[in-house]
């Protein structure tokens, strides 16, 4: 059996950033491995862990930089990495159908029985290149789920999606598929030391697109992203100043003039 | 009304177990504006269910059509994708509008790629002046993007609670769609519901919440809040990373995929203010938010802002009460 685990490297903003052209200023960017992400790692492993012969691959789109963040998913037990790169991918803004077309590229080399992705991504939260990849692979799927069972014979899953408001639907999904993996599905392991050290000797491969067997063509993206705006503060909130003794007791204030405490 | 024009959007309606969620009303009031600026018409779809119940309720001002697909009870993935590409096969419209409600996420993307149409997801406003413009998030709402379209036809999901609801009556033809799905092929079966988050506290019944995130760090510094809980009387609730650490009870999540609580009073400490979060408390009658990042979205709908650490702020809360 064959897991693959997609692995984006996202960036999240400082307190106080600047912003450069159409994204925030690279010196206010931090980056580290997806939320979601981490979670997709642990079901993979976990799945791993209890199936007799199965191998752990993570993908990854992203620039050498990113390398760091594989390392983290390495460390956490996925077996090899596969990392997209190359000139015409840098110098190209993907959008979700041409991220599908690079992840269906390594799913098409790597044959898996299982593809798991986070429901999104916490910087640009499209939450849209899971599913996508299924359609586009011709496998069955289902997002936002935050429990996965296999059956013994590893044909179909048994998967709860999350709904709004405290409700689950209970779907059954044939292999091979794609789960967008929901946050809480799992409690993420930390690396440990001999994780860590083991990663280091774990394959990164890197594959560009003619290793693909795609041409520039495919990181054309349709959808591009033309301005950023640090949104005018619609707040109408009144802040209070002072040292932590002052703003406590105006809150106390607000919190007695509301009648929610008592005398 | 007649509806034989160019179809300038198709929206699709979002509904389970038996009603219409908000976001349907919602989308045609966007659906609308984005049809006025293409020049063409408003037809909805609306799949599985009580189709012609539904259709009649999605009967509301500014929609030409609606189309109904008579399969299924409820939502399944596979069923929603095949008959909205069929839709837009027929229709060919220039947009493809669908919510960016859980379900939504769980076939639009896969529409999107089947008809090779460009997807904008979880937009917050669309514009078209020759070309799509859609305003998004990014960063955790920290900014806006612009993003541009260059191609059409093009698909876009729209966030809920951006656009007010259309109620006002309509006048548009309600059409049965003829599609037949071969639901044995499918590669899903939904099997059914299970209702979660139940649990010995009912946050929503609570008139002050001293609602705490993933700001407190360490599940050993939670004590700090049980201690203004206790001298404040107030019921604890929480964003969804605590519940998920497993640190406290899901019947304590507030948001999208926890409980919408409208209190007297909401202290928010330590959360951003994702819009899953903001969700399930934007209604609380006054929202005070204590966060040390001065740009945190959660002060965006607060009544009160407190920039400050936490670790500073809420024992001097503490002391007060004492
Ligand atoms: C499908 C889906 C459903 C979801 N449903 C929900 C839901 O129901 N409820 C929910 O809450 N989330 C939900 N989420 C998750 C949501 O997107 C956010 O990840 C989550 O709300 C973040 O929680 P948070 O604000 O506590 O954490 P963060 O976003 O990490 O924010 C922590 C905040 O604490 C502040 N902080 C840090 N240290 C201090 C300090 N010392 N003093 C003061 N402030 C400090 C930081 O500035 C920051 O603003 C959902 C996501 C998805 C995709």
């Amino acid at each position: 059996m064959k897991i693959l685990v997609t692995v984006k490297e996202v960036a999240s903003a400082a307190d106080d950033f600047e912003i450069e052209g159409t994204d925030i200023d690279e010196r206010y960017l931090e980056y580290d491995l997806n939320e979601w992400d981490d979670y997709a790692v642990e079901a993979g492993v976990r799945i791993a862990e209890a199936t007799d012969d199965a191998e752990v691959v993570s993908a990854t789109i992203g620039p050498e930089r990113a390398d760091e963040t594989v390392r983290m998913a390495l460390a956490k037990g996925v077996d090899r990495a596969v990392r997209v790169w190359d000139d015409d991918i840098a110098a190209a803004e993907l959008d979700v159908a041409a991220k599908t077309r690079l992840l269906a590229a390594v799913a098409a080399e790597e044959e898996p029985d299982l593809i798991l992705t986070g429901v999104q991504a916490s910087d640009d939260g499209y939450g849209a290149t899971g599913v996508s990849l299924a359609d586009e692979l011709g496998f069955g799927w289902a997002a936002v789920v935050n429990q996965l069972d296999l059956d013994d014979d590893l044909t179909t899953a048994s998967v709860h999606r999350e709904l709004e408001g405290g409700v689950e639907e209970l779907t059954e999904v044939d292999l091979p598929a794609v789960f967008t993996i929901q946050t809480g599905i799992n409690e993420p392991r930390y690396a440990s030391l001999r994780g860590i050290r083991q990663a280091q000797s774990k394959e990164i491969a890197v594959r560009g697109l003619a290793d693909l067997g795609l041409d520039a063509g495919a990181v054309d993206s349709p959808v591009r992203r033309t301005g950023m705006t640090e949104p005018e503060t619609q707040s109408d909130a009144t802040y209070f100043d002072g040292d932590a003794d002052e703003q406590a007791s105006r809150v106390a204030e607000v919190l007695r003039d509301r009648g929610v405490v008592g005398e | 009304m007649s509806a034989d024009g160019d179809v300038a959007v198709l929206g699709v309606a979002d509904h389970r177990r038996g009603e219409l969620r908000d976001v349907s009303f919602e989308l045609v009031t966007a659906c609308r504006e984005l049809a006025d600026a293409v020049g063409g018409e408003l037809h909805l779809a609306v799949v599985a269910g009580d189709v012609e119940r539904f259709a009649e309720m999605l009967d509301v001002e500014g929609v030409d059509a609606v189309h109904t697909v008579d399969e299924g009870e409820e939502f399944n993935h596979d069923l929603y994708a095949a008959a909205t590409a069929a839709l837009v096969e027929e229709l060919d419209p220039t947009a493809l509008v669908m919510p960016n409600s859980v379900n939504g996420l769980d076939y639009a993307p896969a529409v999107a790629n089947a008809l090779d149409l460009p997807l904008v997801s979880d937009a917050v406003g669309l514009s078209y002046d020759g070309g799509l413009e859609a305003t998004r998030e990014m960063y955790g709402s920290k900014v806006e993007t612009t993003v541009a379209v260059d191609e059409e036809p093009f698909a876009v999901t729209v966030r809920g609670g951006e656009w007010p609801p259309t109620d006002a009556p309509g006048e548009a033809e309600i059409r049965p769609f003829a599609f037949d799905a071969d639901e044995s092929a499918f590669p899903s079966r939904v099997l059914g519901f299970e209702e979660v988050g139940g649990g010995d506290v009912d946050i929503a019944d609570a008139e002050f919440l001293v609602s705490i995130g993933r700001g407190i760090e360490e599940e050993e510094n939670l004590d700090l809040i049980y201690d203004l809980v206790e001298a404040t009387g107030a019921t604890l609730s929480s964003s969804r990373p605590l519940v998920d650490n497993g640190w406290l009870d899901p019947a304590r999540q507030v948001g999208q995929s926890g409980k919408q609580v409208t209190p007297d009073v909401y202290l928010a400490i330590g959360i951003s203010g994702a819009v899953q979060h903001v969700a399930g408390m934007k209604g609380s009658e006054t929202i005070i938010a204590v966060n040390d990042d001065p740009n945190a979205p959660i002060f965006d709908i607060a009544d009160y802002g407190v920039v400050g650490d936490l670790f500073e702020v809420v024992p001097a809360l503490i002391e007060q009460f004492e």
